[in-house]
């Protein structure tokens, strides 16, 4: 009871936040998994689509929870690991311009393209800048008016309303020296590519919190058609994750596959509609992008629409920017990582010649790659 | 890179579609340009990077909880059915 009037009588984020933590609800989770998972029919191949989810498995030792017949597949849904090297290498080329600055987010100036990552060419006198948020950029651009101010915006379909938000407001304040390289990436595309992979093990997703929060679940609803196999859309937290497993499993156990949100919170089924009407004023599909270690996947990526060409940095740097695809390091396993057919410790680089100070493949680059959280959290052989 | 924090809604400034929001004890400030729902000082938000996204039903919130806390006492109810494996 003790706990229960916590509950009511806090009024911080703080203990929110704790309470999804909390060792024993995570415990009483996997004890009610572990249970359920004797009834199961076959074993679980859950594909968590999101490496923020990654993270929180390893992180809390999630896995370790979980009964033999329940198997985690570290999906594609961490931007930093998909991006192709032929990207990097064009952000590379535009920021190593002497009157450009580069600005971007997260871990991506440490990824390595084949001509050094993004913090070799700061090292060597580019002007290049990591955002708390993409609105720093109009004080960037407003700031330094003699200089092209560039943003090198990644991310799924959580980041792209943001980027569409940005180029908004530099539309209204008439600011002239912002572009945008966008790779804006689709959560869908690669799922279908991982599930019509004939040995890919994957019969069950969690799907992202906060790309959801943004799409809505009505994107799976195509994917759960096709493939008849549970989905959840889950949050973030530990307790979150156990939840949405036990739901997972609960439903192969009843034999009622179905789409479903754990992550009611902030999920519904249309998502935020301001923020993809804002994403479809700015953007369309292109035709074709390389995912790292899954190669190319039509219609899986945004790209500025025609009548925004002035602000796009594919079209004003058009003639500095190397066009080619590069192939990925052969040693590297990520590809088969992200399909579900390898784990990272079945790769023969990790943790060798691959770590996350030198890391070879996507799934080692990013602190929400594969690789790296098994890694930090010290899954080795 | 996608994760989203809860913050409370402390101030909104109208005139520039912000809201100060407090996370963990730290304050900023974040757009609103993202918003359709109009929100109100004291509410329960979900930022990412400097963009309000939604905003988190605190209830709901707290009913979620309230199911994990049942959950538990459940499971002390059904303690001779749990594989003696997985007890901690």
């Amino acid at each position: 009871m003790k706990k229960n009037m916590s509950i009511h009588s806090t009024k911080n984020s703080a203990f929110l936040i704790n309470s999804f933590r909390d060792k024993n609800t995570i415990l009483a989770l996997a004890e009610k998994i572990v249970i359920e998972s004797k009834k199961l029919p076959h074993d679980l191949y859950m594909m968590e689509v999101c490496g923020g989810h990654t993270h929180t498995l390893m992180k809390y030792g999630l896995t370790k929870l979980l009964p033999k017949n329940i198997h985690c597949i570290h999906g594609p849904g961490c931007p930093v690991c998909i991006m192709p090297k032929n990207r990097i290498n064009q952000a590379y080329e535009i920021a190593m311009q002497k009157d450009v600055i580069l600005l971007t987010l997260g871990d991506m100036l440490k990824v390595p393209g084949s001509k050094g990552s993004l913090q070799h060419a700061r090292s060597l006198g580019a002007e290049i800048g990591f955002l708390y948020s993409p609105l720093q950029a109009i004080e960037v651009a407003q700031k330094n008016p003699n200089k092209k101010v560039v943003y090198f915006a990644i991310g799924f379909e959580t980041t792209t309303p943001m980027t569409a938000a940005l180029l908004q407001k530099a539309i209204e304040l008439k600011i002239n020296n912002l572009f945008f390289h966008i790779n804006h990436v689709l959560v869908p595309p690669p799922l279908y590519t991982i599930l019509d992979s004939k040995d890919t093990k994957v019969n069950s997703l969690i799907a992202p919190s906060h790309v959801s929060v943004i799409t809505g679940s009505k994107i799976y609803e195509p994917i759960f058609e096709k493939y008849q196999i549970p989905i959840v859309v889950s949050g973030f937290e530990p307790v979150d994750m156990m939840q949405s497993i036990l739901m997972l499993v609960q439903q192969v156990v009843n034999n009622t596959p179905k789409l479903e949100i754990q992550y009611s919170r902030v999920v519904n089924t249309n998502g935020n509609l301001k923020a993809q009407k804002l994403v479809k004023t700015f953007m369309e599909t292109r035709e074709e992008f390389q995912w790292r270690g899954l190669g190319n996947i039509p219609y899986s990526a945004l790209r500025l629409k025609k009548e925004f060409a002035k602000y796009d940095a594919e079209i004003i740097f058009d003639s500095i920017l190397s066009k080619e695809n590069i192939q990925d390091n052969r040693a590297c396993r990520c590809g088969d990582i992200l399909r579900g057919i390898a784990k990272p410790l079945d790769c023969k680089v990790f943790g060798k010649s691959c770590t996350p100070q030198n890391p070879l493949g996507s799934c080692m680059v990013s602190s929400e790659g594969a690789c790296a959280a098994y890694y930090k959290y010290g899954y080795t052989n | 890179m996608c994760l989203a924090i809860p913050s409370q809604v402390i101030s909104i400034d109208k005139s520039k579609n912000t809201a100060t929001v407090e996370t963990l004890g730290v304050q900023r400030e974040a757009s609103l340009d993202l918003m359709q729902d109009e929100i109100k000082i004291g509410e329960y938000v979900l930022l990412h990077i400097g963009y309000i996204m939604s905003k988190i039903d605190k209830e709901d919130a707290l009913e979620s909880l309230k199911l994990y806390q049942q959950m538990i006492e459940n499971m002390e109810d059904e303690e001779e059915y749990v594989d003696p494996l997985y007890k901690k």
